[in-house]
């Protein structure tokens, strides 16, 4: 049987309650792993950064006796590296200290060394350097809404963040607070919730206060974003001025995951879960569901996913490589791994029995970084 | 002039060089927040380990003075006479 060469390699690194995981693959079907990294530590986050001509990994690492710090790998894992006096830490005279970092998000292609990242208590930090030290968001964390933004289930974070092509409009989402929106590359910020229901408060359409789960953004329409909600699946076209519900078509509109594609408009994924009160896969038949029209029309996918699955699917359990197709990663908080090199049509398992699945991220990377490259027939 | 030990728990000595106590000199008594202080100079990770970037003890860092935890004691103000033996010991905590 003859092998096709190949120049390009995955990377899938697996952030868990205990530890991190890194998985490599030629094909995005077999796949080989290597960790515990950080074991006993939890990896709520991790950004993978292919721009300067190297694949840097970094994760949020957090110990429930150590606390929480931020590391880089520029070797798949074989060493890191961590800022002596720690990458993100909040200035003197904020009297605040970091509790969990729930994002790394590298910036665009042209923007070398932007590295954002969103944490707990409830703020957005930016980094030149790629990811080594990042700065506090002024404009955020003194925004006067902050003494009124709460805490989630899982703790006060700010977990979203996306940046346009050209830089100016930055929409973060956070639990709770909801979207928020700068036209200014993130000096200042106004709340962009209309349409999106915060059904558990008094009035269930505030300014702001909503639990948004997690947004993404289009692949090519400029201005277009999706979120999944805390109950509620919706789409912008405008920027985030307003939200229109697309989760019709979809079995619950409950969940935490939103993903788009890498290139083409219109597409984009969730998983759904049942309900706030049953977070588990509706009939617990786990599956993928994908839009191709911006939500218009779903499809179920969950060829390759079992069936009899009781756990959630958290936020940020759950990504997209850029390859073509795209690959689509997700786990679950029962420990399992899924990767489909199809786009979501045919899903197999990379791993089971981890810990929780708190982060997934997927790269394509050179296959000279991955031992084991296909021999060309 | 005597020594102050700071003892580290294992996990902690990578940090530290591998070295699973540290001596610092003391020519009188010194707070706890003071010798933690002077570690963080020469060991800014293990530093951070042990406080937040406020300076307080995160909450399942427990440190000893004597046998007795800090806490229950003047906190990062307890003073520490010159030979006298600080343990650091991780909680129990998590799951």
């Amino acid at each position: 049987m003859g092998c096709m060469a190949t120049e390009e390699s995955y990377v899938l690194a697996i952030g868990t309650k205990k530890g991190l995981w890194l998985a490599t693959s030629h094909d995005r079907q077999a796949w080989s792993m290597s960790g515990p990294h950080f074991l006993m530590s939890e990896v709520p986050s991790i950004g993978i950064d292919t721009r300067n001509g190297r694949t840097r990994i970094m994760v949020g690492v957090r110990s429930e006796h150590w606390g929480p710090t931020v590391a880089h790998s520029d070797d798949l894992g074989a060493t890191w590296t961590e800022p002596e006096q720690g990458a993100i830490k909040f200035p003197e005279g904020t009297d605040a200290a970091v509790e969990r970092i729930w994002q790394i998000y590298p910036d665009a292609e042209d923007r070398p060394g932007v590295v954002w990242a969103g944490a707990e208590p409830i703020s957005v930090w930016k980094s030149t350097d790629g990811g080594e030290h990042f700065e506090l968001n002024r404009g955020l964390w003194d925004h006067p809404h902050r003494s009124e933004w709460g805490a989630g289930y899982g703790g006060a974070a700010a977990h979203s963040i996306v940046v346009n092509p050209s830089g100016e409009n930055v929409h973060v989402a956070m639990s709770t607070g909801g979207v928020y929106r700068s036209l200014d590359g993130g000096t200042s910020w106004e709340p962009r919730n209309r349409g999106i229901s915060a059904y558990f408060m008094p009035d269930p359409n505030p300014e702001f206060g909503q639990c948004v789960h997690k947004i993404a953004a289009d692949a090519a329409v400029e201005g277009r974003l999706y979120a999944q909600n805390h109950h509620g699946v919706y789409r912008t076209d405008d920027n985030g001025e307003t939200w229109e519900s697309i989760a019709e078509g979809l079995p619950a509109d409950f969940g935490f995951v939103m993903l788009t594609h890498p290139r083409r408009a219109g597409t984009a994924w969730v998983v759904p879960l049942k309900a706030d009160g049953e977070r588990i896969p509706p009939d617990a038949k786990l599956a993928v569901h994908r839009t191709d029209d911006a939500g218009k029309t779903w499809k179920r996918l969950d060829s390759g996913l079992p069936q009899g699955e009781y756990n959630a699917v958290l936020r940020d359990a759950a990504s997209v490589d850029s390859a073509e197709p795209a690959g689509v990663y997700f786990g679950t908080r029962g420990g399992s791994v899924y990767a489909s090199p199809d786009e979501g049509e045919h899903f197999t398992e990379v791993a089971s029995h981890l810990p929780d699945v708190l982060c997934v991220r997927a790269a394509v990377v050179s296959a000279a970084l991955v031992p084991g490259a296909p021999v060309p027939a | 002039m005597a020594d102050i030990s700071v003892v580290l728990p294992s996990i902690l000595q990578p940090l530290a060089g591998g070295q699973s106590i540290l001596t610092t000199p003391a020519d009188g008594a010194v707070t706890v927040g003071i010798l933690l202080d002077s570690l963080a100079g020469d060991y800014p990770v293990l530093a951070r380990r042990l406080r937040d970037e406020t300076g307080a003890l995160r909450r399942y860092v427990n440190i000893y003075v004597n046998g007795d935890e800090v806490r229950r004691l003047r906190g990062l103000e307890t003073e520490v006479a010159a030979g006298q033996e600080v343990v650091i010991i991780q909680s129990v905590a998590g799951g």
